[in-house]
Order: C-alpha cells, then structure tokens, then sequence
C-alpha cells in the first residue's frame, strides 16, 4: 500500500534513472536532438578516421633510435623522430660552444625566478626579488655573450630555442619602455609628439614583421655611418623591439583609455606634474588592467620570432632546414615540423592560460 | 612666473620660467621633438648619401621597366621572364589579394563553423573545436605554412598515381587539378542576368522594408532573393544554350594537361592561413555571441518573435556590432601574414619586387620602399573602411 505523507513531508525521491548520472550526461551531450546525434556521429567518424592512424604513425610504429632515415624507414614504416634525438643538442642551443651550455642553462633557469616576482604576487621576498629582475637583463647579457671574465660567444653561434626565446624576451623587455611612451605621445595634446607616435604606430602596424626583418638585413646598413656594423641578431632584435613596442602601445593605450578621468583630475589636484601624475597614478594602474593584453602580445611576438629563419637566423625553424639538407636526414620535415609545433603549443599554450587567469583575477566587477 | 623673469632679467631664470609655465613647456617640448626628428631624419639621409655614393649607387626608379629576367609558375595575367619588374610586381601584387581573398573567405566560413560549433552542447564536437582553436593559436602560422605544405608535398601521391575523388578532379604532389570553366560567347548572358538579379535583390530587400514599416507585412527578403540571385543566371545559363564547357585535366607524359591547377604551393598557403585565422575568428565569433545578454533573447520573445528572427532582427546585429571590427583586424592581419608565402615559394609582393628583384638589381632602397608602400597602402584602406563602418554602427550618444 501507498505510505501516507502530510502535505509538505514528502521526503525528497531520487530522479528517475534517465535523469541522473552518467546516462542523463550522455543524452544531454551526445543525444539531445536531431543535429546533435547527427554532429556525434560525423565527430567520431572524423576522429576515428584521424587518431588511430596518427598514434599509429607518431608512437607505435616510430622508431627512435636509428642513425640515419635509411635505417628509420628500415626500422618501421611510423614518424622517424631519431632525427630529433640526433640533433636535440643543435635544435636546443644552436651552435652555442657545448662546453658552455651550462651558462644557457643557469640564464634559462633564473629567467623563471626574475619572472616570478612579476608574474605572482604572493612570492615570498617578493620586494628583493624585484631588484633581481631588474638586474636580470645584464645578467642574462652576460651570462649569454661572455665578458667580465667570462669566455665571449658570438652571436653567429645563437640557435634554436635558444635564439627563439633570446629574441622573445629581449623584444618584450626593450618594447615595453618604448610601448609606454609611445602610448603616452599618442594620447598627448601636443600635436607633433601626437603625430609623430601615431606616425610610427601605424606605420610599424600597416606592414608585415617579415618587411621589417627585410629592412633589418638589407637597409640598415645604409642608414647607419659609414664603416659601422652591427652583426645580424643586434639588427634583428632591434626591428623586433620597434616591431613590438607599436603593438605594445596600442595595448597600453587601451588600458589608459580604462582609467576613469577622475583619476586623472586627482592627481592634477594633489598638485602632481604630468610626469609624476603618471608615473605614481596613471600608469601604475593602467598597467595592471593590461597585463593580460601584453601577455597576448607577448604571445604573438614569441611566435613571430619564428620569422627570423627568413633572413637567415638559426631559429628551430632555421635549425630544421639545416638538418633537412643533410643527405642523412632528408625528407623528414614532417616529424620535424610537428616536433616544433609541439614545442610552441606547449609554452604558448601554458602562457594564454596564464593569461586568463589574471583576466579573471582582474575582473572583480560584476 | 612670469613676473619673476621681469624681476630678474636673468638669462637662465627666464628660461627656467619659461619651461616651468605648462603651456610654454608644451611648446619646447613640441620644438625639441621636432628638431630631434628632423636631426634624426636628416642623419639617416647623409648616411645613406654617403653609403650610397661609396657604391656607387644612385637612387631611381628606372630598373622597374627592365626585363626581370625571372620566371614566375603562377600568373594570372600574362607574363614571361621578359616581362618588366613593373610587371612582376603587378603578378606579385595578383597573388597575394588571390590568396588573401580565397583566405579571407575560407577563414570566414572556417572561424563561423567552428565559432557556433564551440557553443555547441554536444560535448564531443566543442572539445573538438577547442581543440582546433587552442592548437590553430598556440602554433606559429609560419610553422603551420610549413606543415601544410609538407603534408601535400609527401604525403600525396605521384601525378601518375594521383587520387581522383571526382570525375575530373586529381589530388597530387604537384597540384590540385581540376575542370576549367570554358566560356563561349554567349556567356555574357549569365553575367547581364546575375547583374540584373543584384539590382533586382537590392529593390526588393528596399521595398520589403518600406513595406514592413508602413504596413507591418512582412515578405521572407532573404529566401525570394537567394532564388533571385540563384536563378535567374540559371535560366540565363539554359536559354543561352550552356555557353560554359568545361576543360578537363589530362594525364599527359608525367603531369596533367589543361584544367585549372591549384599549386601546392597556393594550396598549402590557402589552407595554412585560413586554419590560422580561422581560429581566432572561431574565438571572437563566440565572444560576439555570447556578449549578447540573456535579456535581448528574451525581451524579442515577449515581443512575440519566433526564434529565428530573434537571430536575425536581435542578436545578430548587435553581435555584428562587437565582431566586425576584430574580425577585420583579423582580415587585416591574414594579408599581412600572407607574405610570408616567399618560405614556401609562392610568388607575392615580397617574393617578387622584394625578393627576387632586390637580389637581381640590387636596389634595395627602392624595392623595400614599393614593398613597403603597397603594403601601406592595403592596411590604411582596410582601417578606412573600418573606421566608417564603426561610425555607422556606433551607438548613438556614446
């Protein structure tokens, strides 16, 4: 017989089967109607037309251990990732003197602990750290090149990933002062200054990086005295940094563009010059609400340094043409090609992701 | 402050006064600027004097209308290695709005698919589209140009054993061939009734509105013109007679004859850059979308709107508000980064006036400044167009 509830005591039932669980889950993202049954059905098609054969392809039958693609494509018929084993050291440094490398690597490790002040808030001894990594760029300079005792490197040696985050970093570290006046010039009521920052903002942003890096391997020469030289990667890293900063400015300017004009008319009220307005109010602030936007740029910067292959620089990209030359090697570009994306993925990845947790960090608002 | 230079008619006092009053401040510092710029400007001219004297080389435009001498394997207008640099820079500038353009379109159609796909409730096909989206971004496009055309290079077959999805149509390492429209004479039929369609399209949608405001009768403008626009060629292309042949590729010695090819070098381009901005598309489709609040959906069905006019009436307009001007940053951004097509070979402005000719004639300076110019050129057209078209969808009063 039925149990009999007062109105109101009925103790709370389970939902129904369908309704629960992994079986409510999978109808509601799998089957819910007509399209999404359809959508399910050509979605696994397309991945079990696309995964096993590349899983195939990329591990279970790749070889990685052979000398030469001969030996691989005898080996098995999968990715022949030995190429990559064979020349990790080259893809990593370039031809950076091997003897050396633990100063690339004693760079790379405290360029984390000169970021890490910056990019967290809760590092403890952050207030000391941040001398550090102001200090860093000299250090890395020197660290890098040689110098101060240390035996010198020429910049002909700089290669792989090396070059690509030498080239990133640089970019971003020299960009952001320049970024910051020109976004300052651009928002000026001084007509020239104004025209002139807009000038070379859209000037630098209406051509291709690739144009640029042209000019840097082509035209600099003639602009600069007679019997000057710099050597390719000081011109490039140059071409990158302007590239940079007309980009970083834009980004700069939309964050001055969100601080609200009443901060503006305090400061101008506690009797603050321009510079001093902006250096203790403005700017501390409007910085902050673009960290995520510079990161972005950062972002694209770092993969468009990927470019420098073009005029001849050593990047990974520079790197796997010389390796694709090589009669031993010849033909693999496609595992090398991936390897360099993987590579890429992976650190632009961890970046954006960084990227949007401050943006919802940042975004206290409703 | 001023009284204060009367007081000590000081040199050095009244400059001082002069830089400490803000709006005479203003002018020094305009004035030094200038200077500074023109010093600057004005160095860089001598340099390259010097430098350029040193080489003996003088500045001019002359070599442009010399033979090139070089060959280039996609042209659509006429050319031969005796054809002018003019001439290749006109064939370089073709190619890149070819790829732009196809680029633009596929990344479009790529970025709305996979935009409205991510929003999808279907669990599996929005993890695949993030998926795509995170990798399309993560991936330098240069890598991806790379990739793609590695791809067709070794992993389609020979010429001769060439995949054949369609009658007609064949998938090899060398290219993409397939049937090439023939027009007969009577073909200007089919063009005067497209034309025709257009301007007919364009009456009705107007009259429809005019319809609908005065009377509140509401006509389905989209259907009756697609048909329009559909069918009227159609009946054009059957009363005339089928005056368009098509030329099929045949397999002659070891590569095809006749037909329309799309060289790997094109394709791996075309697909490269539309995978890449397609994704950054797919981001601020979704982005557009999903800035549309709740209440407008709702506010359009207590008005009694069914679903599909709430998209079009509603949501869309107001998405078209927050999308269009990224989008075009994106548009802009895909033909910027087609140059870098000279890595793979495909012959655009950079590959042809400010690659090959540079290193044939030696002329730097002049060949950078063209490159640099059209590119100019390109970028302050798009922002113009831009810029009006913010203006027309700006709110009013803000």
């Amino acid at each position: 017989m039925q149990q009999q509830y007062e109105a109101g005591r009925h103790p709370d039932l389970p939902p129904p089967l369908v309704e629960r669980g992994a079986v409510k889950w999978v109808r509601d993202n799998f089957f819910s109607n007509a399209t999404s049954i359809v959508l399910t059905a050509v979605a696994v098609y397309f991945l079990y037309k696309v995964v096993p054969p590349f899983v195939e392809w990329a591990f279970v039958d790749a070889v990685w251990d052979a000398h030469h693609r001969n030996e691989c494509r005898a080996k098995g018929e999968g990715a022949c990732w030995a190429v990559l084993r064979a020349r990790i050291a080259q893809f990593t440094y370039g031809f950076y003197p091997a003897h050396l490398y633990w100063r690339v690597n004693t760079a790379f490790v405290l360029l984390f602990i000169a970021l890490a002040p910056l990019l967290f808030e809760h590092v403890p001894g952050r207030r000391y750290l941040l001398w550090f990594s102001l200090a860093y760029p000299v250090l890395a300079f020197f660290l890098l090149w040689g110098g101060l005792g240390l035996e010198p490197v020429e910049s002909a040696k700089f290669g792989g990933f090396l070059l690509t985050i030498v080239i990133g970093v640089t970019g971003i570290i020299g960009s952001l002062p320049l970024g910051i006046l020109l976004a300052l010039g651009r928002r000026s009521r001084l007509l020239i200054v104004h025209t002139i920052s807009v000038a070379f903002i859209e000037f630098v942003r209406g051509v291709p990086l690739i144009t640029l890096l042209f000019i840097a391997s082509t035209l600099l020469n003639y602009f600069l005295p007679p019997g000057t030289y710099f050597d390719l990667l000081l011109r490039v890293l140059i071409m990158v940094t302007l590239f940079a900063s007309a980009y970083l400015a834009e980004v700069i300017r939309g964050g001055l563009a969100g601080i609200p004009k009443g901060q503006f008319e305090a400061a101008d009220s506690l009797g603050l010059g321009y510079w001093k307005s902006m250096r203790l109010v403005i700017l501390p602030q409007a910085l902050h609400i673009s960290i995520p936007n510079i990161v972005n740029t950062f972002i694209g910067l770092y993969k468009d340094t990927t470019l420098v292959v073009i005029v001849g620089l050593a990047d990974p990209l520079g790197i796997s043409r010389a390796t694709l030359a090589d009669s031993k090697w010849q033909g693999l570009s496609t595992e090398i090609y991936i390897a360099i994306a993987v590579f890429f993925f992976v650190s632009c990845f961890a970046m954006s992701r960084y990227s949007l947790y401050l943006e919802k960090k940042l975004h206290t608002g409703h | 402050m001023t009284g204060e230079t009367t007081v000590f008619p000081n040199p050095l006092r009244w400059a001082l006064g002069l830089w400490r009053d803000q709006k005479h401040r203003g002018t020094i510092i305009q004035i030094m600027a200038l200077v500074a710029l023109l010093l600057f400007i004005g160095i860089i001219i001598r340099n390259t004097a010097i430098n350029l004297q040193a080489l003996g080389l003088e500045i001019g435009y002359d070599f442009l209308t010399e033979p090139a001498n070089y060959d280039i394997n996609q042209h659509l207008i006429d050319y031969n290695s005796l054809s002018s640099h003019l001439r290749a820079t006109v064939v370089g500038i073709i190619n890149t709005a070819l790829v732009s353009v196809c680029g633009i379109i596929l990344a479009t159609v790529i970025g709305l698919f996979a935009g409205i796909l991510r929003l999808s409730k279907n669990w599996l096909v929005s993890r695949i589209m993030y998926a795509y989206v995170e990798f399309g971004r993560n991936v330098p496009v240069l890598l991806q140009i790379l990739l793609f055309h590695a791809l067709i290079i070794h992993t389609l077959p020979h010429p001769r054993a060439s995949l054949s999805p369609m009658d007609g149509v064949f998938l090899s390492n060398r290219g993409f061939y397939v049937p090439q429209p023939v027009l007969e004479p009577a073909a200007w039929a089919i063009l005067a009734a497209l034309v025709i369609a257009v301007a007919a399209a364009w009456w009705f949608a107007g009259h429809a509105k005019r319809v609908q405001e005065n009377t509140g009768r509401h006509y389905p403008v989209f259907t009756i013109n697609l048909a329009l626009i559909i069918g009227l060629p159609l009946l054009a292309f059957f009363l005339a007679g089928r005056p368009i042949g098509l030329d099929f590729p045949q397999l002659k010695g070891f590569n095809y004859q006749g037909g329309m090819v799309l060289r790997p070098e094109f394709t791996a381009l075309w697909f490269a850059l539309s995978f890449y901005a397609g994704a950054y598309i797919a981001e601020l489709v979704r982005a557009g979308i999903l800035a549309i609040s709740r209440g407008q959906t709702e506010a359009a069905y207590s008005l009694g709107l069914r679903p599909n006019w709430t998209m079009r009436l509603v949501i869309l307009p107001q998405a078209m508000r927050v999308m269009v001007p990224p989008l075009i940053s994106q548009y802009l951004g895909l033909i910027k980064d087609s140059s870098l097509a000279i890595v793979i070979g495909y012959m655009d402005i950079v590959a042809t006036i400010g690659g090959i000719s540079l290193n044939q004639t030696g002329r730097a300076l002049e060949c950078m400044s063209i490159t640099l110019f059209i590119y100019l050129g390109i970028s302050l057209g798009v922002s113009t167009v831009m810029n009006w078209y913010n203006r027309r969808v700006a709110l009013v009063g803000s």
